[in-house]
């Protein structure tokens, strides 16, 4: 084989435009160590462990931090659970409007978040329902569904039928091939879907800005700091534990789904 | 009742298996719910409300049919959000074409084993990461005192930089106040969007057909237009659609990053909280709808959904 190598000048933009990719981020790392508090000031004049002390004494980032885990829990059981059924439901049978099924789990993230934002608020006010962690879950669980459905969509279409004729024949029934043959199957593709939703869930802001009312959850904290900064070195230190905390689900995604044809995350 | 319970489930087993249609009825009526009514829903309701019109005197909504509200998204001040938004979306997604056409030829064609899997994570980290994140990094990036103006200050560049600044419309006060400050934040956030339906567009591509190419007598320049290009087009438009959507509904991007002029999403979301004009709001939200809209329409048309 001739050409087994990449040009000089690919391999260059294609180093460069990961590094363009990697540096903002590893950027976030070194200014939650900096002295300075009261300007973006590079280079960091000094080093210093004290913000992450001062951010761990803080209640406002702990209830924001408690309030966005519980709605990431609940949307992500939800979506889940429809998620599945709606996969089931596409991959096992040609039915009439099979397509428009899939467009419509999939419009919620296809539409700018800011539509859903805006619908999902004139609903609740149309409704008169007042602002709540419910009303939050609704918007998140509505966007969430499209990452399970997607990795269960992906698995369910490998799952061989005579896998479950098989079960059949040696006498389960639905529910027992539901419980020893087809989860079983399915269960890694749907952990891996789950921890993409938390993921989506825990960082989503623009529709949650439409549906939280004054509730903050720590994406919402963490906007007020970008649009009016007071705490500059407390929001360094949340910018780096939130990049940590998100990059684990797609790590544990990532080595759930490896190897096949259908690796997690890949529509985001 | 312990005795009961498998009787029910083996005759509903049999039931489902003898009537798949209400097997699938079952499985699809949860999601379809949920869906039909909260989302569906609320995007009627909010269509509906751009069809009313908001007194210009009581400030409150006139609840009757009417165009009105559209018909001021052509007013000037209207019209240049649209045009400004339209623009901006469309210089991000070609920007973004460029600079993940390489990395995602060089992962699908030459990464192999771990440096494949580099390349995998290399472009799925970046793209869960927080938005706001990303976001703030480019606003530490961008600042007066930040990294940028040190690294330009740095190489002695730092009259090409005031040069670039001081050019009407793109430029400003710095980098964070100015449309390249947007732009960039905006192409950073969404590139990943772009790389992944390339190279899975990319990977498709047989490799004797560029060995064909090359046996023919094409220069690599000649193989890359005519036989690389064409096959990775639906791709490049899988990953247009995203970051064009993306750009077009995004409003805190300019709020943070920019000059204090307003895009789309701005003007939905001041709209329908200080002003209280939920009107104007629904109309400029439909907007992004009908431009996707068109886009997907095109999109389709070219073939470009077999790549997503």
């Amino acid at each position: 084989m001739h050409s087994d190598r990449a040009p000089i000048a690919l391999q260059i933009a294609a180093f460069a435009g990961l590094a363009f990719l990697h540096l903002p981020l590893l950027l976030i790392f070194v200014y939650a160590f900096t002295t300075e508090d009261r300007s973006y000031q590079w280079p960091p004049p000094g080093l210093t462990l004290k913000w992450f002390a001062v951010t761990w004494n803080r209640p406002d980032v702990w209830a924001a931090l408690g309030l966005s885990l519980k709605v990431a829990a609940i949307s992500t059981v939800v979506a889940m659970v429809l998620g599945t059924l709606c996969a089931a439901a596409v991959s096992r049978a040609k039915f009439f409007g099979r397509e428009a099924v899939s467009l419509l789990v999939i419009l919620p993230i296809a539409l700018p978040g800011i539509i859903t934002g805006i619908s999902l608020r004139s609903a609740f006010s149309l409704g008169e329902i007042p602002f709540s962690t419910l009303t939050i879950v609704l918007g998140h669980a509505t966007f969430c569904i499209v990452v399970v459905y997607n990795n269960a969509v992906a698995r369910f279409r490998r799952l061989s039928g005579s896998l479950i004729e098989a079960s059949a024949d040696l006498g389960a029934n639905g529910f027992q091939t539901f419980r020893h043959v087809i989860l079983p199957n399915i269960s890694t593709a749907l952990l891996a879907g789950g921890m993409l939703a938390f993921a989506l869930s825990f960082d989503e802001v623009i529709v949650t800005t439409f549906t939280a009312g004054q509730q903050q959850t720590l994406p919402i904290w963490m906007l007020e700091e970008l649009v009016r900064p007071r705490q500059r070195p407390v929001t360094n230190v949340v910018a780096m534990v939130v990049v940590l905390v998100t990059f684990l689900p797609i790590l544990g995604a990532y080595y759930l789904t490896r190897g096949g044809t259908d690796t997690a995350g890949g529509g985001k | 009742m312990e005795a009961v319970r498998p009787g029910i489930a083996a005759r509903l087993s049999d039931l489902f298996w003898r009537r798949p249609g209400a097997l699938l009825l079952v499985l699809l009526i949860p999601p379809l719910l949920w869906l039909g009514v909260i989302y569906i829903g609320s995007l009627a309701a909010l269509l509906v409300q751009s069809f009313f019109s908001i007194d210009e005197f009581s400030g409150l909504i006139n609840y009757e049919f009417t165009l009105k509200t559209y018909a001021e998204l052509l007013r000037p001040a209207n019209f240049d959000i649209i045009l400004r938004t339209t623009l901006m979306a469309a210089a991000v997604t070609l920007a973004a074409a460029v600079i993940a056409f390489p990395i995602a030829y060089y992962a699908a064609r030459f990464a192999k084993g771990h440096m494949k899997a580099l390349f995998y994570l290399g472009v799925m980290l970046p793209l869960w990461s927080s938005y706001l994140v990303k976001v703030y990094a480019w606003k530490l990036i961008l600042a007066k005192e930040g990294i940028l103006t040190w690294a330009v200050d740095g190489v002695g560049a730092s009259a090409a930089l005031n040069a670039i600044l001081a050019l009407p419309v793109i430029g400003g006060g710095s980098l964070s106040v100015s449309y390249i400050g947007t732009f960039l934040v905006f192409l950073y956030v969404w590139l990943p969007f772009m790389i992944l339906p390339v190279q899975a567009a990319l990977e498709r591509v047989p490799a004797n057909l560029l060995e064909a190419s090359n046996d023919l007598g094409a220069r690599p320049g000649q193989t890359l237009r005519h036989v690389i290009l064409p096959l990775a087009m639906p791709g490049i438009i899988a990953g247009s659609i995203f970051t064009f959507s993306l750009t077009l509904g995004d409003y805190i991007i300019p709020q943070i990053v920019g000059s204090s002029r307003l895009f789309i999403g701005q003007a939905v979301y001041a709209h329908q909280g200080t002003a209280g004009n939920i009107p104007l709001a629904a109309a400029f939200a439909v907007v992004p709808i009908v431009i996707m809209g068109l886009y997907l329409w095109m999109a389709k048309r070219q073939g470009a959904f077999d790549a997503l």
